[in-house]
């Protein structure tokens, strides 16, 4: 029998009262939405045609979701077994956030009811094309990854070991649709050489996107193990933790060092030096998303110190929004010839997916076997002879 | 055979007859805009006493049909581009990938449909000129073969040199586009767009989409030889350990 993990400092309380607001003012929007039209919510228009629902919630909805295919990689393909217990966390945090995509994009969508046209009607010239497809096949993949945990949960042991047997080619595949399509929303911007400041815009796209996703997508693991952490009073497995801050400096240097080299190219320093709107939205994004966390986490004291990591990888994941809604829409403004700013509308939605987003999560954890041991104080890790409460959570990679 | 529009801004006298008669010939409702909406298709503007007209370009190798997913805009074989609302999902790629911001946008709809210039293509294909060509005075604006369009501007700037800029624009401009145009100004001092790359922009995004294929069988593969050999070195340390 497994043991729902047990809040008792749950309390209906400020977050839980905020958070039912938003869904209220959420579904408002959506009806408004689809009775008076995309002008009516967004301050969307034909010279700014795609805004914060693209920018934030697309973009780095997916990115943020990285985690998972990063994750479920160095358990089950590089054989780190000691992150065994963040597996079905992150797997659940990867399909939250593509189904707050997949959301977010009915909002976004003129006609989200042909969404399904991608499936019949093909145009493999386009990225677009090829995302739709990736995000589809990707979200099943994370739902048959996370399945067992729910089949374990109601006692279908059975089914939960025979996906068990596959998880090693589902993982494959996972983790290439990942690679394909994380960076395919950089592609995404190949097409506007004409429009895209020349800070953002490169054909190496692609792979910055898929580099700083890989990025931010561990600082995400970092932050939902500490806020789980918090909210379940487990302890930090800072043994488990810490290691993925000292590859966070490595893959983010590596990005930098791309980055630089793009814009140098570009010979897009004149915005920076000169400050120019642009070149200030640059400065910020790179001084949270790539300088700060580099440097914090680089220092072993701070990397080993909780509250160290977990900045550094909150720096590390704000620095990937940042450049997310840079490269669609400051970067974007120029060329279209006005100052887009989301209304207050777009605002609610995503800030509204969000919180349902980490409701949801909350609620999972509380029902569901996703973090192995109850209490977590003591993460043990079980190695030859897993304990027999143990064995179906086993399968749950 | 690929169809087209020529347009000389030296013969525009400004009379809107073109942007009028798109809306008789598509049912467009409304009336005419002073810019391109997706309920007005073209206009003309004035910029200093010359005229320049905005429409669909209809790119030889057009960026937004190469980005639509579902292929709602695709290039006919005649040169049209041309739009199937029926298969549109109002992602509105094409309008954030078009170098000229050409496709629009029904806002104010529940239902909306991108508004863009088709190059009259049930008038085309039934071997007709454009609407607007049709109801221009000046011939400002002429409806015939690319090739012979090109022909017949180098002639025009021929017989009058100091009349025209010597360029024709939309030869080679993101790969070259169905519309020409001649203008006696600047180019950029009409508002057209100048600086763009001769490189078709989809060609960009074809040459990373076309190494999709081989770089998955390779990038599988090689996740396959890491599980395999680090499962392996685990099963050989367990043995040596003698578990
Ligand atoms: S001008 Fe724009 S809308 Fe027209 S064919 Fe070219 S890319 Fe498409
Ligand atoms: S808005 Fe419609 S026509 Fe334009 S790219 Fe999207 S699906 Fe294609
Ligand atoms: S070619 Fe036809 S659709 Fe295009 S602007 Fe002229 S009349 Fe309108």
């Amino acid at each position: 029998m497994d043991t729902p993990v047990r809040n008792d400092r749950f309390r209906a309380g400020f977050w839980t009262v905020l958070c039912a607001l938003f869904t209220l003012a959420f579904l408002v929007i959506a009806v408004l939405r689809f009775t008076k039209g995309l002008g009516a919510v967004t301050n969307l228009s034909d010279r700014f045609p795609w805004g914060l629902w693209i920018g934030f919630d697309l973009l780095c909805g997916v990115g943020l979701a990285a985690g998972a295919f990063t994750v479920t990689a160095c358990v089950h393909l590089f054989n780190l077994k000691a992150y065994e217990p963040i597996v079905r966390p992150t797997i659940l945090t990867g399909f939250l956030g593509y189904v707050f995509v997949i959301v977010a994009l009915l909002l976004d969508l003129g006609q989200p009811w042909n969404i399904w046209h991608a499936i019949i009607y093909w145009n493999h010239h386009s990225v677009m094309f090829e995302v739709a497809w990736c995000v589809m096949l990707y979200t099943t993949v994370l739902s048959i990854e996370f399945s067992p945990v729910v089949l374990e949960r109601f006692g279908f042991h059975k089914v939960a070991h025979m996906i068990h047997k596959f998880i090693t080619p589902l993982v494959i595949v996972g983790v290439c649709l990942s690679t394909l399509h994380q960076s395919s929303l950089g592609s995404v911007y190949l097409i506007v050489p004409s429009k895209l400041h020349p800070i953002w815009y490169t054909p190496m796209l692609p792979l910055l996107f898929f580099t700083s996703a890989v990025g931010a997508g561990l600082g995400m693991v970092v932050i939902e193990s500490y806020l789980s952490g918090r909210a379940f009073g487990r302890h930090l497995e800072m043994d488990l933790l810490a290691p993925l801050g000292r590859v966070m400096v490595a893959v983010l240097s590596i990005y930098g060092l791309m980055r630089i080299q793009t814009i140098a190219h570009n010979g897009a320093f004149r915005d920076i030096i000169g400050l120019t709107y642009e070149g200030k939205m640059f400065i910020l994004e790179f001084a949270i998303g790539v300088l700060a966390p580099v440097i914090l986490l680089a220092i072993d004291k701070v990397r080993n110190n909780p509250t160290g990591l977990v900045t550094g990888a909150f720096l590390a994941v704000m620095g990937f929004v940042v450049n997310r809604l840079n490269v669609s829409v400051t970067g974007m403004e120029r060329s279209a010839g006005i100052h887009y700013i989301p209304s207050a509308m777009e605002i609610t939605v995503s800030i509204a997916l969000v919180g349902i987003g980490m409701a949801i999560f909350a609620l999972a954890c509380r029902y569901l076997p996703i973090f192995p041991d109850a209490k977590g104080a003591k993460r043990s890790r079980r190695p030859a002879s897993p304990s027999p409460d143990l064995v179906p959570a086993e399968e749950g990679r | 055979m690929t169809v087209g529009l020529l347009y000389d801004s030296t013969r525009c006298v400004g009379c809107h007859a073109c942007s009028q008669a798109c809306k008789e010939q598509n049912k467009l409702p409304g009336e005419v805009q002073d810019h391109t909406t997706a309920y007005t298709w073209t206009v003309v503007k004035e910029h200093e006493g010359a005229f320049v007209r905005q429409m669909c370009m209809h790119c030889l190798e057009p960026s937004c049909a190469s980005v639509c997913p579902v292929g709602a805009l695709h290039k006919t074989k005649e040169g049209p581009v041309v739009y199937d609302a029926k298969k549109c999902m109002g992602c509105r790629y094409c309008m954030l990938a078009c170098p000229f911001e050409v496709p629009k946008y029904q806002w104010d709809r529940a239902v909306p449909v991108v508004g863009k210039c088709i190059m009259c293509y049930d008038r085309v294909k039934e071997g007709k000129a454009t609407a607007c060509a049709e109801a221009c005075p000046t011939q400002a604006t002429v409806f015939g073969e690319r090739k012979e369009l090109i022909m017949d501007a180098r002639e025009r700037m021929r017989a009058n040199p100091s009349g025209y800029q010597d360029a024709i624009y939309g030869i080679k401009e993101v790969g070259g586009t169905g519309v020409l145009m001649l203008s006696g100004v600047p180019f950029a001092s009409l508002g057209l767009k100048t600086g763009l790359p001769e490189e078709a922009p989809p060609m960009r995004t074809w040459q990373v989409l076309s190494k999709i294929p081989d770089f998955v069988a390779i990038w599988a593969a090689s996740l396959y030889a890491i599980h395999w050999i680090t499962k392996r070195r685990d099963d050989v340390a367990k043995a040596e350990g003698g578990e």
